[in-house]
């Protein structure tokens, strides 16, 4: 069976105004990335801030264009999908954004900016009071809400107000960029009980970008690290916390930070500065801060390797579990 | 010796229901070259706190009563000249939006240039500068980007060109709004790192909002625990994180995934709703979802002292003493 999403080789690339970089005129901030989102499943995308995540998603959503690639949702090709016809897909495919109150247009009240949607999908003959009550309650803010306007509430009000919007329509996939930043642990875990709850019973797919490790350990199946606008690691989320196989995935993991003042922390301290997209490392793009790099890593560049059920990008994986047995 | 003292301090908002209770009696002390967290439930009144002590607050909202005294001086008292002054001098501020802090018609080279028009340097120095500060919170390419729109730079980036922005100034107070939840772990940490070694360095107090409890346990000093618009506990990091006094605290921490190592598809969660803001409960504010509740709560508890230097506002701290 195929999957709900099939994104294959997907680049978008910016062209930089006159001036603002001497040398190349174009970056790519996606840089070749294949992934298959299953129904009903959750893939979460993690990396490093820069590295192409919210890019790829709006990719995705239709709102940036794939310079070079494939996406296909059910079959259905949408890259240069025409916007008539990506309008129609709006009701499946929907995308909550990482800017929480900039995303909410300041003019628009609560009620008008939930139930926005259907008015888009021309649905508006449906009881749009009740309708933004009942998404309302869904994410837990009281139905007087309906009346205020996105600068008179919190951050994290503003967040869940993106959650209803977005679960307007039963979408069938979600897009969702950092959809917790912002909320109190509390609230987390509501909100993504409420996402886990309408996945069992709607099937809904979800697409999740997140810093949050411990959001990514609990709710996704499956998990993809980027970095510099590629995959560098993808696998089973346990498999890969329990062993991550790229050296960048291995120092992601260990900087997560733990909520006890007196944690003994196992740190992996990259070198050097993050890497310039309009100077792409050669050999390993990660190997300018890798804390095992060798000799080969400079010069060949590692193929996405596929193990079990993973895949990975590096000539050593692993190679720390192998130089410890070295130094002990 | 405090830099930040706030005693009591009520703002309420005016809506078309009454005004809205967000902030009450609120108090909390800033100690000088210390690093204080904040946190608490989505919506008591962070971020209402903050706005009231720089006074870049809504145009619905009034200070009821209270002080904010910044070096021993009342900041309420103070005119918005004078205020506009302090900020981004004294006090300097990164908001919980990146995108209130830049202007997106100007790209961030003439942002940074700008927000330096104090200081006597060159054009070319301020831009020098302005590049050191990126490459400081680890933005590659430095000088090209400078020419570059917010826009065309990730969520992440912008959160951390809003802290090198804050940072320019050498303030003796940096009041951050949730300044890291764009940032991957490993620059979260690098931040952090950041932000500590510059504390030392200038010696600058830091008011660190966060819902990321161990982002709090890492960089902060001590931290402050609100609730539905009130204080509910204070203390070192170490004293609230390992014995919490308040039961919100308590449950807060429960909640929180870090702690839980086992993959679960049902997180817990603190069940039941804030009270609302505008017709408050007469007793004690987290009574409604307390599982300690008994019926000295029907009263308002004060502030008790836990310990040396941890405080809660729960009536069991005066009931385990006399008990
Ligand atoms: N201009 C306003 N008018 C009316 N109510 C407001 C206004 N601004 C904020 N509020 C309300 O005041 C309360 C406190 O808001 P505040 O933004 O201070 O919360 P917060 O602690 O920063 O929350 P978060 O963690 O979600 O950012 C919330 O209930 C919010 O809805
Ligand atoms: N509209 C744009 N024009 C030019 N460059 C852009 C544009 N949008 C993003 N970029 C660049 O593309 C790269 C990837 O950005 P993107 O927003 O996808 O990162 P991200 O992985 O979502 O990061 P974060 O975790 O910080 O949100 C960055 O170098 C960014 O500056
Ligand atoms: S290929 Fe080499 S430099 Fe790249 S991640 Fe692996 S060990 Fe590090
Ligand atoms: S005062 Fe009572 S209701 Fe309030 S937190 Fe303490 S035990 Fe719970
Ligand atoms: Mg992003
Ligand atoms: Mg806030």
């Amino acid at each position: 069976m195929s999957a709900l999403l099939e994104i294959r080789d997907v680049f978008v690339r910016f062209k930089l105004r006159g001036g603002v970089f001497s040398s190349a005129g174009t970056i790519d901030a996606v840089s070749g990335v294949s992934l298959d989102i299953e129904e009903g499943k959750t893939y979460g995308i993690v990396g490093e801030s820069g590295s192409g995540k919210t890019t790829l998603a709006r990719a995705v959503a239709g709102l940036h264009h794939a310079s070079e690639g494939s996406i296909l949702y059910r079959g259905q090709e949408l890259v240069d999908l025409p916007e008539a016809e990506f309008r129609k897909l709006r009701r499946e495919i929907v995308m909550m954004f990482q800017d929480p109150i900039g995303s909410l247009s300041p003019r628009l009240t609560i009620k008008s900016l939930i139930t926005e949607p259907f008015r888009i999908q021309g649905m508006s003959d449906r009881d749009l009071e009740a309708e933004a009550k009942r998404l309302l309650t869904m994410v837990g803010l009281p139905p007087e809400f309906a009346a205020r306007y996105p600068y008179q509430i919190s951050g994290g009000q503003a967040r869940r107000v993106g959650v209803a919007r977005a679960l307007a329509l039963d979408p069938k996939l979600l897009i969702a960029d950092e959809p917790t930043a912002g909320l109190d642990v509390s609230i987390q875990g509501e909100m993504l009980n409420l996402l886990a709850r309408l996945q069992d019973e709607l099937g809904l797919a979800i697409m999740i970008i997140t810093h949050n490790l411990n959001v990514v350990r609990h709710i996704t199946d499956k998990v993809g690290i980027m970095y510099l606008g590629k995959l560098v690691e993808e696998g089973p989320t346990e498999e890969v916390f329990a062993r991550p196989q790229h050296p960048y995935t291995l120092a992601l993991l260990a900087a997560n930070p733990e909520p006890d003042p007196d944690a003994q922390l196992m740190r992996v301290e990259l070198q050097g500065e993050p890497p310039s997209i309009l100077r792409r490392p050669t050999g390993c793009e990660f190997h300018t801060r890798c804390p095992f790099v060798q000799l080969r890593c400079s010069t060949e560049v590692p193929a996405w390797t596929v193990v079990h059920e993973g895949a990975h990008r590096c000539h050593f994986p692993e190679i720390w579990i192998k130089e410890e047995a070295l130094t002990s | 010796m405090a830099v930040l003292d706030i005693r009591d301090l009520s703002v309420s908002y005016a809506t078309p229901r009454g005004p809205l209770k967000a902030l009450r009696n609120a108090s909390m002390t800033i100690s000088e070259k210390k690093i204080t967290g904040i946190v608490g439930e989505s919506g008591c009144g962070k971020s209402t706190l903050i706005s009231s002590i720089i006074r870049l607050m809504a145009p619905n909202a009034k200070v009821g009563s209270g002080e904010v005294r910044f070096k021993g001086e009342n900041l309420l008292a103070r005119s918005e000249n004078e205020m506009r002054a302090l900020r981004g001098t004294e006090i300097s501020m990164v908001f919980q939006d990146p995108m209130q802090t830049h202007n997106p018609v100007l790209t961030v080279g003439r942002q940074m240039i700008d927000i330096q028009y104090r200081d006597k340097l060159s054009k070319a120095e301020k831009r020098k500068r302005a590049a050191e500060m990126l490459a400081l919170v680890g933005i590659p390419d430095p000088e090209a980007r400078l020419n570059q729109y917010p826009f065309e730079f990730s969520g992440g980036m912008r959160q951390r060109i809003a802290i090198a922005m804050a940072l320019m100034a050498k303030p003796s107070l940096l009041i951050a709004d949730e300044p890291t939840t764009a940032l991957d772990a490993t620059l979260e940490v690098q931040i952090i790192k950041r932000l500590r070694e510059l504390q030392d360095e200038i010696g600058c107090s830091i008011l660190f909002i966060s819902h990321h409890l161990g982002v709090i346990a890492e960089l902060c000093d001590e931290v402050v625990v609100m609730y539905a618009g009130e204080v509910v506990e204070s203390g070192t990091v170490r004293d609230v994180f390992h014995n919490p006094a308040h039961p919100y605290t308590r449950a807060l921490l429960e909640c929180d995934p870090g702690h839980i190592k086992v993959r679960t598809r049902n997180l817990p969660t603190i069940p039941g709703n804030i009270p609302d803001l505008v017709s408050l409960p007469s007793g004690c504010i987290f009574a409604e979802r307390c599982d300690k509740r008994h019926e000295a709560c029907e009263k308002r508890p004060a502030m008790g002292t836990a310990g040396p230097g941890h405080h809660a506002a729960c009536h069991l701290i005066a009931e385990r003493e006399t008990a």
